[in-house]
């Protein structure tokens, strides 16, 4: 039954109320006006009262359009047609292909229950070193990319997406700037991985309301594969910018707001989308990587604060670099053990050294006397910036730890190290 | 009596607002019926006859005028045996069992028995004809390593029961009736070993409340020794992100010396439960030799689950607390992390628009976060035995930052504050406890002017290190440097701990107290050290020792003979042991 309403109350922002009966909570309905139509979600009752936010905006609506409740919540459709194909944040294509309405799913499902989650065990490669080596990225994690605007943040997703062995790609695109969505696609066509990579893109110009639904879209898909067995790698950027559409909605809904205008329910919007992240059982898994700008470089922004909390771990892109403090993986430890025996000690030698060499670097900034031991730590240094935290390298771990022990043997004697001897003996490159 | 019913009216987010004609209390539970789904909820505001209610799950397909029945009672728990070692969501809802009918997913409307039927062997401890008072035992079932007290239901109201039947001792299932009492108005009452009691209320029947005096030992030696908890006390763990609040929680559900563990994990990640879920059962506890799990309880409900059932997560796991200390045991409970059920709280109390506080927390923040802490505490019950409830809540504050309302309201309530930094997590100096700034109330185990002459070192060593930064070490005298590097080594030595080796992981409080005089000696001693260079060489060798001695088993021959080494070292260049030091050595 679907009952059509052409009076509309009030219009703010993207927010419409009309008087409706038998509507229930978020629901969809079409919006018709002489611009066209838009779908739109119910998320308040109030007696007679149904406020909808409209996803192509409020801007054009007029009071005297109308109105269709469909009786079912948002969906998307899932099969295996959605691969290489591209979207908006509503699900409508954006590629000029057909409009896929078979299989449809509803989005924003219940969680997983916490006593059929297994401890994730398998490691991503990604081919850069700070993450291989140093943080590893695990299957089933959740990680943001804390950035500050600016950053090539864009450009290092797209090659995680190439490189990464995973089954299929999520790209999920909030507030995208046009060229960073060419980039992408670009990148990915060239890349030969546009097969296997669904895009649920909003661009910047885009309706805010669809900017909302985008993460909820792209993990309501990647859940689906993940059932089916596959490992699903979710990419969404910029995570910032969803949270600012959740701000401008509570707003317009006259929400009381919490911390610097956005709502207080951000850490649980935030959270019940990082959380879809997992491994199921027998099954398939769902990792997400996420960017989250930085306003201001400000880590304790309300939203990579919040973030922080939710997700394990995160990587600190700062000019241009991955940054060795501050970036971590809360999983790493459950996957570098079966790499090679030599990557814990590595990874945790390599970090204090270059520790001690930023120490040296404040003390030669201050003006003090330099040392032997703080001369040999300066020419490391340099070597690591270059060789593995550069963002430019790409090899694969095995190439990265002898890299490492490379760059140890021409900066320092062994003992100089404090690695433990049979790593040593092993390991360190023999003088030809 | 015919059920109250309702419609509803109104949704906003989980907010439903209904209208109804009967009676309605505060706190009551409704649930709204769609069809064959009924979602619960909880009444927390009757307002110009209309009840608003915070539904525990999605409101994703409610409408103006569907159903919604009233059960005329406030959120409860079961009580009973058989709660050790169960995982359960907020609602008390078993998550292995839903996960057995409902798979991969929490489908909403599903709810089970928190105590599925079971047969335990009962043994009757009283007789017929004899009087009873309610939360007297009756009887008692052997649950994992002690006996699980029956006891007459804590909602009966204070009266003398008469005992007019007991079962003999047997095997019994535990919903059948197992004793029958009558009260003074010749009412019969039957019992069984399964009651209910409302989460939001204390239970409060025992003779009196006593001063919490007793430690209750973590094996973490930053804060057996500097700041210690007592059994019955309460203790925040306020940090940033990162800083391993959650790995220090873990720590103490797994070492702590107490009976039972309750975790609750409110509104956190779920893979770290699942670590616990994964991990518990295969760990030794080394007191009984038993699986760790069967000492715990877990109440898991994590970030991604339902609001409303995040708030009322702590209060379940607080009366399951307090059930098992009616019995004369020692419970700890941790939540992590408190500051996800206050807001939760924020949620709410921002779509009932009620005036918003500080940070748009609502303004009954302070007295809720108080009355939560204020059900820690130790007890002597009825029979004269003693049982505990200690609390310990992670806060996880905005930025970092201390200043903010959970965490001032917590620390005005709490007997310890153990404030996590980032800096010394980022320079992975694990506990990441501020020595600096926390503090304890309680007494601990060891010397108290030993602990506070060893804390004057870490802040002469601070004062030292901040000068250093503008003077640089060649601005610093020999005897200053002597300080920091004393103090660089207590830290390293004593203050952190490797949680991941199996030695240095857990230390019992006897090696506490052995190797702290031994470090306390050499703090207090005076070396022959010639230049800086020498004294920062020197206390790195002894810090080497010092370490390599942490990793020996306690008592072991390897112990003694490190020992012996890390003396001779001392030995080389000692000159004098300072006279404070001695007199306090005794």
């Amino acid at each position: 039954m679907q009952k059509v309403y052409t009076k509309i109350d009030s219009i703010a922002g993207n927010v419409i109320t009309v008087a409706a009966d038998g509507v229930k909570n978020q629901d969809l309905a079409v919006v018709s006006s002489k611009h066209g139509e838009s779908l739109a979600s119910v998320i308040k009752l109030d007696g007679k009262v149904v406020s909808l936010q409209v996803f192509a905006g409020g801007r054009g609506v007029s009071t005297g359009d109308t109105v269709r409740f469909l009786g079912y919540p948002m969906q998307v459709s899932f099969s295996e047609n959605l691969m290489g194909r591209i979207f908006d944040g509503s699900g409508k294509p954006r590629d000029n292909g057909p409009a896929l309405t078979d299989n449809m799913i509803p989005i924003g499902g219940p969680s997983v229950n916490p006593a059929k989650r297994i401890l994730a065990s398998k490691m991503i490669r990604t081919g850069i070193p700070m993450i291989d080596v140093f943080n590893t990225l695990v299957e089933s994690q959740k990680l943001p990319i804390f950035s500050v605007s600016g950053e090539p943040y864009n450009e290092m997703l797209s090659r995680i997406a190439m490189q990464a062995e995973v089954d299929l790609i999520i790209l999920g695109g909030m507030g995208l700037k046009f060229d960073d969505y060419l980039l992408f696609k670009e990148s990915l066509e060239k890349g030969g991985a546009m097969s296997r990579t669904i895009f649920f893109v909003h661009t910047a110009s885009d309706p805010t309301v669809e900017c909302m639904l985008v993460p909820d879209i792209s993990l309501a898909v990647a859940e689906q594969f993940a059932l089916q067995g596959k490992r699903v790698l979710v990419l969404l950027t910029d995570m910032t910018n969803f949270a600012d559409s959740l701000k401008e909605i509570a707003i317009t809904m006259d929400q009381v707001p919490s911390n610097r205008g956005y709502p207080g329910d951000l850490y649980s919007s935030l959270a019940s989308r990082y959380e879809k992240a997992v491994d199921f059982e027998g099954a398939g898994s769902v990792t997400i990587l996420g960017v989250t700008t930085m306003p201001g470089d400000d880590v304790t922004h309300p939203v990579p604060d919040n973030t922080g909390y939710i997700t394990e771990g995160q990587y600190y892109l700062k000019n241009g670099r991955i940054e060795p403090f501050g970036s971590l993986s809360r999983l790493k430890q459950l996957v570098n053990k079966d790499t090679r025996d030599d990557h814990r000690t590595l990874m945790d030698g390599m970090i204090k050294l270059y520790a001690a060499f930023k120490e040296a670097l404040e003390k030669k900034s201050m003006g003090f006397q330099m040392s032997d031991w703080d001369s040999k730590l300066l020419e490391y240094g340099t070597l690591f910036e270059q060789n593995m935290m550069d963002l430019a390298v790409n090899i694969p771990l095995e190439k990265a730890l002898d890299s490492g022990w490379e760059i140890l043997a021409k900066c320092f004697t062994p003992d100089e190290t404090g690695i433990r001897s049979e790593l040593i003996m092993k390991y360190w490159p023999k003088k030809d | 009596m015919a059920m109250n019913k309702g419609t509803v009216v109104g949704i906003n987010g989980n907010m439903v607002s209904v209208k109804v004609d009967d009676d309605v209390s505060l706190n009551e539970v409704a649930y709204i019926v769609l069809g064959e789904t009924r979602v619960k909820s909880e009444v927390i505001r009757i307002k110009n006859g209309i009840v608003s209610m915070q539904a525990f799950e999605m409101t994703g397909g409610i409408g103006v005028g569907d159903l919604v029945e009233f059960t005329g009672e406030m959120l409860s728990v079961e009580l009973g045996p058989g709660l050790l070692g169960k995982v359960y969501d907020g609602l008390q809802n078993p998550l292995p069992e839903l996960a057995e009918k409902c798979g991969f997913f929490l489908e909403r409307g599903e709810y089970l028995k928190a105590l599925p039927r079971a047969t335990y062997e009962f043994t009757p401890s009283v007789k017929k004809g004899d009087v009873l008072r309610p939360a007297e035992m009756f009887g008692s079932v052997p649950e994992g390593i002690f006996d699980h007290k029956i006891m007459v239901p804590f909602s009966l109201k204070p009266d003398d029961y008469v005992v007019k039947s007991i079962v003999k001792k047997g095997e019994y299932s535990n919903d059948e009736t197992i004793a029958v009492l009558t009260d003074s108005d010749k009412k019969d009452h039957d019992l069984t070993m399964i009651f209910t009691w409302p989460v939001k209320k204390a239970i409060d029947l025992y003779e009196e409340r006593l001063k919490p005096v007793d430690p209750m030992i973590t094996k973490t030696r930053l804060i057996d020794t500097f700041f210690p908890i007592a059994k019955g006390g309460t203790f925040c763990i306020p940090g940033p992100f990162g800083a391993g609040k959650t790995v220090l929680q873990q720590g103490t559900a797994r070492n702590a010396e107490v009976d039972i563990v309750i975790i609750a994990a409110c509104g956190e990640r779920a893979g770290e439960v699942v670590e616990t879920l994964k991990e518990f059962p295969e760990l030794l506890d080394p007191r009984t030799g038993k699986p760790l799990m069967e000492r715990t309880i877990i109440i898991c409900n994590t970030s991604s689950m339902p609001v409303a059932a995040r708030e009322a997560s702590v209060y379940t796991a607080v009366t399951l607390a307090e059930y098992y200390r009616e019995m004369g045991l020692d419970v700890l409970l941790l939540a992590d992390s408190t500051s996800r059920w206050a807001q939760a709280m924020r949620e709410m109390s921002g779509r009932l628009e009620e005036i918003p506080g500080e940070e748009s927390f609502p303004a009954y923040l302070e007295s809720v976060i108080a009355s939560f802490y204020e059900r820690a505490g130790v007890v002597r019950l009825n029979d004269g035995s003693i049982g505990s409830v200690t609390i310990g809540g992670t806060v996880s504050p905005a930025g970092g930052n201390f200043e903010e309302p959970v965490t001032q309201a917590t620390l005005k309530v709490v007997g310890a504050f153990l404030g996590l930094s980032r800096e010394r997590s980022d320079a992975r100096k694990y506990p990441a406890i501020q020595p600096l700034e926390s503090w304890s109330k309680y007494k601990g185990v060891l010397d108290d002017k030993m602990v506070e002459n060893t804390r004057g070192v870490l802040f002469r060593g601070d004062e030292v290190n901040q000068m250093m930064k503008v003077v640089g070490e060649e601005g610093t005298s020999l005897n200053d440097y002597v300080i920091f590097q004393k103090s660089e080594m207590l830290d390293a030595v004593y203050l952190q701990q490797n949680g991941f080796d199996p030695v240095d992981s857990s230390v019992s409080v006897e090696r506490q107290k052995y190797i702290f005089r031994k470090l306390f000696t050499i703090l207090g001693s005076e070396y022959a050290l010639e230049s800086k260079d020498a004294a920062r060489g020197y206390f790195n060798q002894i810090r080497q020792k010092f370490l390599d001695w942490n990793g020996c088993q306690w008592g072991s021959d390897a112990f003694s003979m490190q020992e012996k080494e890390l003396d001779n070292l001392l030995n080389e260049k000692f000159i004098s042991l300072s006279s404070e030091n001695e007199k306090i050595l005794g």
